[in-house]
């Protein structure tokens, strides 16, 4: 007889990488159909330029480090749709290879590939870009539908709430029809790909708090990027806290950076920044114990 | 107390190669990510750090038996301090734009902890010779390091080398470069390449 050892888990399902990305990948779908109904070819175009650098990057990294050749996890494609999903559609090309090998090789692979990026990579691919070309990152959102609009941007000046939620309104490429962002939602629940708590608790908070600081609510919640990252980015796995108090934590904090910087930081948007700041802040907060331990007390002063 | 004698020519490779301050011993990280946002600010900053060194090493070796054991932290500074001023007053006056840029970091060099770890670990133990030679390839190490850094961070940054243009007009500056950021990126990715580089060595020595 021979006994097998392991560590957990011993429970199996069919669940891996490749299926877990691929609904992603699914639910995304609608966000970069909005896009190229509202922004045109050059939508298309910016998704594809990040998926193929994306997933040239994650071949190249592994062939060079000699590394098993992991692309058909689809993990690189889904980041590379993220970050064409989060950029101007006008976004030169260039600019969204270097977004894409930094994302890939920088912050994943150089911190030992899947599963031990500390940041979103997609998300830190677009402070990058934002911190290195600003003029390219908050102009050049007028393409297609909107080559005649010009003025503040949405979060500033008022659109209607029918518009926020259609995507009438210019932003970047995937962030714009919340429609198609909740239909995304919704296929990602179905399919238990994420859980609700972190989008609805993160939005939750952010509508309260701008509630009290005097925005509308509603508007709060639809304007830029909260809701795609919300969704799509606040919910990677590696990167949110593991217990649940601790994930409870990490919402409230996202909703409540992105409100602050809006009311009182010098960029109109901040859901990026909220982000990655939560996602350092994770494993911090995964130390702060979930429960009390039966007849564990607080050590005294007196060492007793 | 037992000196050796050494190869100066060794203790010099030694401080340029072997223990480069930047990228084998990882000391003066404060200066190196801080200053190299260009390739001229890296060499100056190299530049005065070596005089200091080189000047700090000579007198605290010759001052070396003189100097009581207990006091001797506060004797070293005193020495250094000497030192920055001296560079700090002739770039002043001579190098006016440079002194500008380099800030706060140029009276700083009194803390930086090269020149305090070479005067703790070399010169306060061997010969003046041999400790002029240690501070001169601390000194050339360091100020390779540091041009390196900055040379990387200005292209990239700035499009340029030493203030001239290498990548033409259409050049994008990718303005995170010369960010803090940057220096950071820069200075771990030099590091990581190095050490696997050496590993590699070490790999082929077996």
């Amino acid at each position: 007889m021979s006994l097998i050892l392991s560590s957990a888990p011993h429970v199996r399902s069919k669940d891996n990488t490749q299926r877990l990305m691929l609904n992603v990948i699914i639910s995304l779908l609608p966000c970069v159909a909005a896009g190229i109904y509202y922004f045109g070819w050059r939508a298309a175009l910016v998704v594809c330029v990040s998926v193929v650098s994306a997933v040239a990057a994650e071949f190249i990294w592994q062939k060079l480090a000699r590394k098993k050749v992991r692309v058909y996890d689809l993990s690189a494609v889904v980041t590379g749709l993220l970050i064409g999903l989060i950029v101007p559609p006008s976004a030169p090309w260039w600019m969204l290879v270097i977004g894409s090998f930094f994302a890939i090789m920088v912050v994943k692979q150089l911190f030992g590939g899947i599963g031990d990026n500390f940041l979103n990579p997609a998300l830190a691919a677009r402070a990058v870009l934002l911190a290195s070309w600003p003029a390219l990152m908050t102009s050049g959102y007028n393409v297609g539908k909107f080559d005649a609009v010009s003025g503040a941007t949405p979060l500033l000046s008022g659109a209607s709430v029918a518009d926020l939620l259609l995507g009438n309104v210019t932003g970047a490429v995937g962030e714009t029809c919340k429609i198609a962002i909740l239909l995304g939602f919704a296929w990602l629940l179905f399919t238990r790909t994420i859980r609700w708590e972190i989008p609805v608790i993160s939005l939750a908070s952010a509508c309260l708090l701008g509630w009290a600081l005097g925005y509308d609510p509603l508007t709060t919640v639809l304007s830029g990027g909260l809701l795609f990252g919300a969704v799509y980015m606040a919910t990677d796995y590696v990167t949110t806290p593991m217990t649940q108090f601790a994930r409870i934590l990490y919402s409230v904090g996202i909703g409540v950076i992105v409100v602050l910087i809006r009311k009182f930081g010098s960029y109109p948007e901040g859901v990026t920044y909220a982000i990655l700041l939560m996602n350092i802040a994770a494993p911090l907060f995964d130390r702060i114990p979930a429960q009390r331990i039966y007849g564990h007390t607080k050590a005294t002063k007196e060492g007793k | 107390m037992s000196e050796k004698k050494q190869n100066v020519g060794k203790v010099f490779l030694n401080g340029v190669i072997t223990e480069n301050p930047t990228f084998r011993l990882v000391l003066g990280t404060c200066p190196t990510l801080a200053v190299t946002t260009s390739a001229i600010n890296g060499l100056g900053m190299g530049a005065a750090a070596t005089f200091v060194l080189l000047g700090s090493n000579i007198v605290i070796s010759a001052l070396r038996k003189v100097i009581p054991d207990k006091v001797r932290i506060p004797a070293f500074i005193v020495v250094i301090c000497m030192f920055v001023t001296i560079i700090q007053l002739v770039m002043q006056a001579y190098l006016p734009a440079l002194y500008e840029s380099l800030g706060i970091f140029l009276p700083l060099i009194v803390v930086n902890c090269i020149i305090l770890g070479r005067a703790e670990a070399f010169a306060s133990k061997n010969p003046v010779v041999a400790s002029a030679f240690d501070g001169l390839g601390m000194g050339c190490g360091f100020t390779l390091a540091l041009t390196l850094i900055g040379c990387i961070r200005e292209l990239l940054g700035n499009g340029s080398v030493f203030g001239i243009n290498l990548l033409g007009t259409s050049y994008q500056p990718m303005l995170l470069m010369i960010l803090p950021a940057g220096g950071f990126l820069v200075f771990g990715s030099l590091l990581g390449i190095i050490n696997a580089l050496t590993n590699r060595k070490k790999g082929a020595a077996k």
